[in-house]
């Protein structure tokens, strides 16, 4: 099968980065926007076509699917055993990754026709969002590490003028730099791991690396470092590059804040695509993590992703914005992918971590991709992020609503909506291989589902509100894709993936434990419960939906204890008592930290000013100390 | 001695011929313009030549050497000048000429070339002293150039005084090597060299003097003063071609001539790579000022060159050699924007750059090229060359070296995206108008930008250099 025409896919994006960049100040604002949309749209359908024939027309050979070169070029001859090449990887994620990136990409482009309009700049935001598209889709493709982090770079560099759009307010300019700055400096972590890979494995390529056998590991992880192999640290290096992408704690610090960015920007970033690349990694090189040292690399992806989860899941439950709230969502759903690739095996049903977190990048990406354009639409209708100005939204914003409830439901994980497959499998996953992180899981589930559920009935129902007659719903360029992801968040669930990504890219047959489903549903529905408890009071709820709820509603209800209970422990305890100072750790421990590190520097930079007097007998006296010093030095200390 | 040995000094019998002609020319032409013309015309032909086949080999006695790898740095080298005249090319015309004393200019600069040749050349320490002496003292009376500015000639002064200093210093040095091993021919100086005291005293002595050219702390103070108070094109010259002829020099003598007190001269480099780096990037965040700001950040990709050096390897000579030249295009990109700009409307400052992109959307992409490769950001070639001296450093394990050059490298990136947030992000209040550059300020930024580009993403030119990296002499 010949995929060569598969370069297209990230070119016609850059293309038209090329045209609106260059002509942004001839071509008017509806061209670029149609522009934009049509190139992705083209490569949205060369990516389904890649995935038919990838997956349908050729499918297995020798049993499983084959990792493809569309094409491969040695770039550079670094040293005579270590080359760096470019080209195009064509193998189960990176397939499903074109479907993700692009689909999402088109989306958000023709989302924002509806949008962005009327704001300055609006071609410059198309040409934005094609580079990113080009450099999302080269960093999915890569054949090689090196290559790898050339895109992920440029994914950085352009998420950098996207957060950073709206030039005019002084806080998105912050959080752009902050968020470029803090991914970069994982980044560097990144480097220096892929430098040690790179020394010690003697190639930088993905099929090389996750292809060794036993006796060329054995090699490798020989050389070793207070009793971890270097390749073990570096794969950990690795991770710290793709935690400070993913937004793994403690590097998650850039995200909320990476909210000034325009909503639908969010969408595509901080849902979908750049957000998920350090899971898409782990996922590369998982071979390597799952047999150096046994895994150690993974048992610490595992953790670190459990604790984000949780750490994350409790801080949503304060948020009062609701773009913070899908944030730290988003940073919680990703923890949970990064879990189940932790708790993942190899071969065959073991794999099954793996084929989960996969599974819920995707659904992930579709619904947590809606969310972020259902609260765009909120927010462009009613002017603000704030909880508390919304409120009885449903008759003003009907196909938001649904489509926002739609998608709320899926990453609750309620049944026969996708989260809940996707989810369910982590789950499994984490169950079969370590028991504490499944109750971690497990508990992120209700809390997932409960403060979802308080967004939704804080936006949707809750107190009614007069708005001026300006609020109405959105135009069909912004509702079309909401309705389009809406039926992906259904419809992500039934795919079977276990047959077509697999960590040996074999496929098994996947099934639902039902017994397993029942506990994370009963979690579920409990959240879901009290957040309606709490949250949906002041309405009168249509007496049906109060009767599907109703056990639930009457246990917490009337029981006047119970009711005193969960109160009590929601919030007395879990919001004051844990939520409140998890919150303020973030804020002051965690983000202070960084601050402290930074208004370091500059301060050391204002006091060493007095040395440059511009006096030039104190520079030769410098001059001569260093001589003298150096000397010193030499002489008597070395 | 036939004739055919003194083509071995091709490159600098050619360029004394560029700089007699101009001086002819000067004579017997009276339009000031012309002569201009001819100069960068000429200079240009002599590039192209520069860029022939050459025979390699030594002279007199081994004082004159050239092999491929030298003969590679001074065509580097030109198409660097090439890139100064031309985006000098404006302030000359409208300014020097009319003041008469453009010719000059472009014999002053082409003798400090000239200077700079005979030192990477250099066999002997009395040739590289020869060199270093005329690479140094005509750019005094370049730095001082601007009369009619008193911080022009502040300027000149404190860099011919700092100047002299460093050249004082390092000739003590030499005659206490000269002391100790009885010879000034590198090949013979680097089999009789030990570790005595004096000879330790003496390498000292005589590398302060490189390290003021490659300004590395502490010998860096002239930088910042003498590039503010310079004429632009005369700065960028200073912080490019100078600089990298002074690293290649270093790299030269330590890799050749002190290969026996390399343990020394390693430890030597850790600490003055990691004082070099944090000090020119603390320096540079606090800059307001455009010259001073590159000065700094001059300074600091000085320290992250020392990381190649200290591999000392013929791996190391690649990468030196490779980031030098990526530096020298991405910083006279740098330059020619911020040439451009005070030029044409007198503005320095980061603040004056606010909304340019919204004014000027070439000047600041090729501002924003080259402040990323400075920054070391792919795909751009800064980043490869970064990439490639870190490489060369873990090579040989100093892990704790790359880490710490990896926390400079992010604090570096802070400094230049104040400048890129400030020309596309930022709303100016009084923005710098639209204009346009002329053709010659063009085609400098041009061949700048290509440079970046190119020698970054077209990999035979580091498997070239990676041929020709070594210091073995026929």
């Amino acid at each position: 099968m010949d995929y060569s025409y598969t370069i297209l896919i990230p070119l016609l994006p850059f293309i038209t980065f090329l045209i609106l960049g260059l002509g942004s100040f001839k071509i008017k604002p509806n061209l670029a926007g149609l522009i934009g949309s049509a190139s992705l749209g083209t490569s949205l359908i060369l990516s389904l076509y890649t995935a038919y024939n990838y997956f349908i027309k050729v499918g297995k050979v020798d049993g499983a699917y084959e990792a493809v070169y569309a094409f491969k070029t040695t770039w550079m001859n670094f040293t005579p055993t270590l080359h760096i090449d470019m080209g195009i990887l064509i193998d189960p994620i990176s397939v499903m990754m074109l479907i993700v990136v692009t689909l999402i990409a088109f989306l958000v482009n023709v989302y924002s026709i509806g949008y962005m309009k009327g704001d300055t700049g609006f071609t410059k935001f198309f040409a934005f969002l094609s580079l990113f598209s080009f450099s999302m889709l080269g960093l999915v493709l890569a054949t090689n590490l090196f290559q790898i982090y050339i895109f992920w770079e440029l994914v950085g560099v352009s998420s950098f003028l996207l957060i950073g759009f709206y030039y005019t307010k002084p806080s998105a300019i912050i959080a752009a730099k902050k968020a470029f700055i803090v991914t970069r400096f994982a980044d560097l972590f990144f480097l220096i791991g892929i430098l040690l890979m790179g020394y010690y494995t003697g190639t930088f390529d993905f099929a090389e690396l996750t292809s060794a056998d036993s006796s060329q590991l054995a090699e490798w992880t020989s050389v070793t470092f207070m009793g971890m192999s270097i390749i073990t640290f570096s794969l950990i290096l690795i991770f710290i590059g793709g935690a400070g992408k993913s937004a793994m704690f403690p590097l998650h610090i850039w995200l909320p804040d990476a909210m000034e960015g325009p909503t639908p920007v969010s969408a595509l970033i901080h849902a979908a695509t750049m957000v998920v690349a350090g899971v898409y990694l782990v996922a590369r090189l998982f071979n390597v993590y799952y047999v150096a040292d046994d895994g150690l690399a993974l048992e610490v992806v595992a953790y670190v992703g459990a604790f984000s989860s949780l750490f994350a899941a409790i801080i949503a439950l304060t948020q009062n914005d609701i773009k913070r709230v899908l944030a730290f969502s988003t940073m919680s759903q990703i923890g949970y992918m990064m879990l189940a690739l932790g708790v993942s095996g190899y071969e065959g049903h073991d794999g099954l971590g793996y084929m989960a977190s996969m599974w819920h990048l995707f659904t992930h990406a579709m619904f947590k991709g809606l969310l972020f354009l259902a609260a765009g639409s909120i927010i462009h209708a009613v002017h603000s992020n704030m909880l508390k100005d919304m409120g009885s939204l449903r008759k003003k914003l009907p196909i938001t609503h649904i489509t926002f409830l739609i998608a709320t439901l899926a990453i609750a994980g309620i049944p026969f909506f996708s989260g809940f497959f996707s989810k369910d499998e982590i789950l499994l996953a984490a169950h079969h291989h370590n028991k504490f992180l499944y109750f971690v899981g497990l508990f992120v589930a209700g809390l997932t589902a409960f403060y979802m559920f308080r967004l939704y009935f804080g936006i949707f129902w809750g107190k009614e509100k007069t708005y001026s007659d300006k609020v109405h719903e959105n135009p069909k360029s912004m509702t079309i894709p909401l309705m389009i992801l809406a039926f992906m968040s259904i419809a992500a669930g039934y795919i079977p993936f276990s047959k077509y990504i697999t960590a040996d890219r074999q496929g098994f047959e996947g099934h639902i434990d039902w017994n397993m489903a029942a506990i994370a549903i009963a979690t579920a529905v409990l959240g879901i419960a009290l957040a309606y408890v709490f949250y949906k009071k002041e309405t009168n709820y249509p007496e049906k939906v109060t009767k599907a709820f109703g056990i639930f509603y009457k246990w917490a209800y009337d029981k006047f204890y119970m009711d005193e209970l969960y109160f009590f422990i929601t919030r007395q305890i879990i919001f004051k008592r844990i939520s409140a100072p998890f919150a303020w750790f973030d804020k002051k421990i965690i983000d202070g930290t960084m601050d402290l590190i930074g208004n370091t520097t500059v301060k050391t930079s204002e006091k060493i000013k007095g040395t440059q007097s511009g006096r030039v007998q104190d520079y030769a006296m410098y001059f001569i100390g260093g001589i003298v010093v150096i000397t010193m030095v030499v002489k008597y200390i070395m | 001695m036939t004739i055919e040995n003194f083509l071995l000094m091709r490159n600098e019998i050619s360029l004394l011929a560029v700089i007699l002609l101009i001086l002819i020319g000067e004579i017997f032409v009276s339009n000031k313009k012309t002569v201009i013309n001819i100069a960068i015309i000429l200079f240009i032909v002599h590039t192209i030549i520069g860029f022939l086949p050459l025979e390699i080999g030594k002279l007199f006695g081994g004082s004159f050497r050239t092999n491929e790898l030298v003969h590679f740095f001074k065509s580097v080298l030109n198409v660097g000048v090439i890139i100064v005249l031309l985006q000098a090319n404006d302030w000359i015309k409208e300014k020097l000429s009319i003041e008469n004393k453009s010719s000059e200019f472009y014999i002053l600069l082409f003798a400090t070339l000239l200077g700079m040749y005979y030192m990477i050349s250099a066999g002997d320490f009395l040739m590289l002293f020869i060199g270093i002496e005329l690479a140094t003292i005509p750019t005094a009376a370049l730095v001082a150039y601007e009369t009619s500015k008193k911080k022009s000639a502040e300027a000149g002064i404190k860099f011919i005084l700092s100047a002299a200093l460093a050249t004082g210093v390092s000739l003590f040095g030499i005659s206490m090597l000269y002391a100790s091993t009885g010879s000034i021919y590198f090949t013979e100086v680097s089999t009789l060299l030990t570790n005595t005291p004096l000879a330790v005293l003496g390498f000292v002595f005589f590398f302060a003097g490189i390290a003021f050219k490659v300004s590395l702390v502490p010998f860096h103070f002239w930088t910042a003063d003498t590039y503010e108070g310079a004429p632009i094109s005369v700065a960028s010259y200073l912080s490019v071609i100078s600089k990298a002829s002074a690293v290649f020099v270093m790299v030269m003598v330590l890799f050749t001539v002190f290969q026996s007190l390399s343990a020394i001269w390693v430890n030597m480099i850790y600490g003055i790579a990691i004082a070099t780096m944090f000090i020119g990037n603390l320096f540079a965040l606090r800059q307001q000022n455009m010259k001073r700001f590159l000065a700094y950040s001059s300074i600091a990709q000085a320290g992250f060159i020392l990381l190649g050096m200290i591999a000392n390897t013929d791996l190391g000579i690649t990468t030196v050699v490779y980031f030098a030249a990526i530096y020298i295009f991405s910083n006279l990109a740098a330059f020619g924007v911020v040439q451009s700009i005070s030029h044409k409307t007198g503005k320095e400052n980061i603040d004056d750059y606010n909304g340019l992109y919204r004014t000027n959307p070439k000047m600041s992409l090729v501002m924003l090229m080259a402040l990323f490769s400075l920054a070391g950001i792919p795909p751009v070639a800064g980043f490869f060359g970064k990439f490639f001296l870190f490489t060369a450093a873990a090579s040989k394990g100093y892990y704790l070296l790359v880490f710490i050059a990896v926390i400079n490298v992010t604090i570096s990136l802070y400094y230049y995206l104040l400048v890129v947030q400030a020309m596309f992000l930022r709303k100016g209040e009084n923005p710098i108008p639209f204009y346009k550059n002329s053709i010659a300020a063009k085609a400098g930024l041009v061949i700048a930008v290509l440079g970046i580009f190119v020698i970054g993403l077209y990999s035979p030119i580091y498997e070239y250099i990676a041929d020709i990296s070594n210091f073995v002499f026929k």
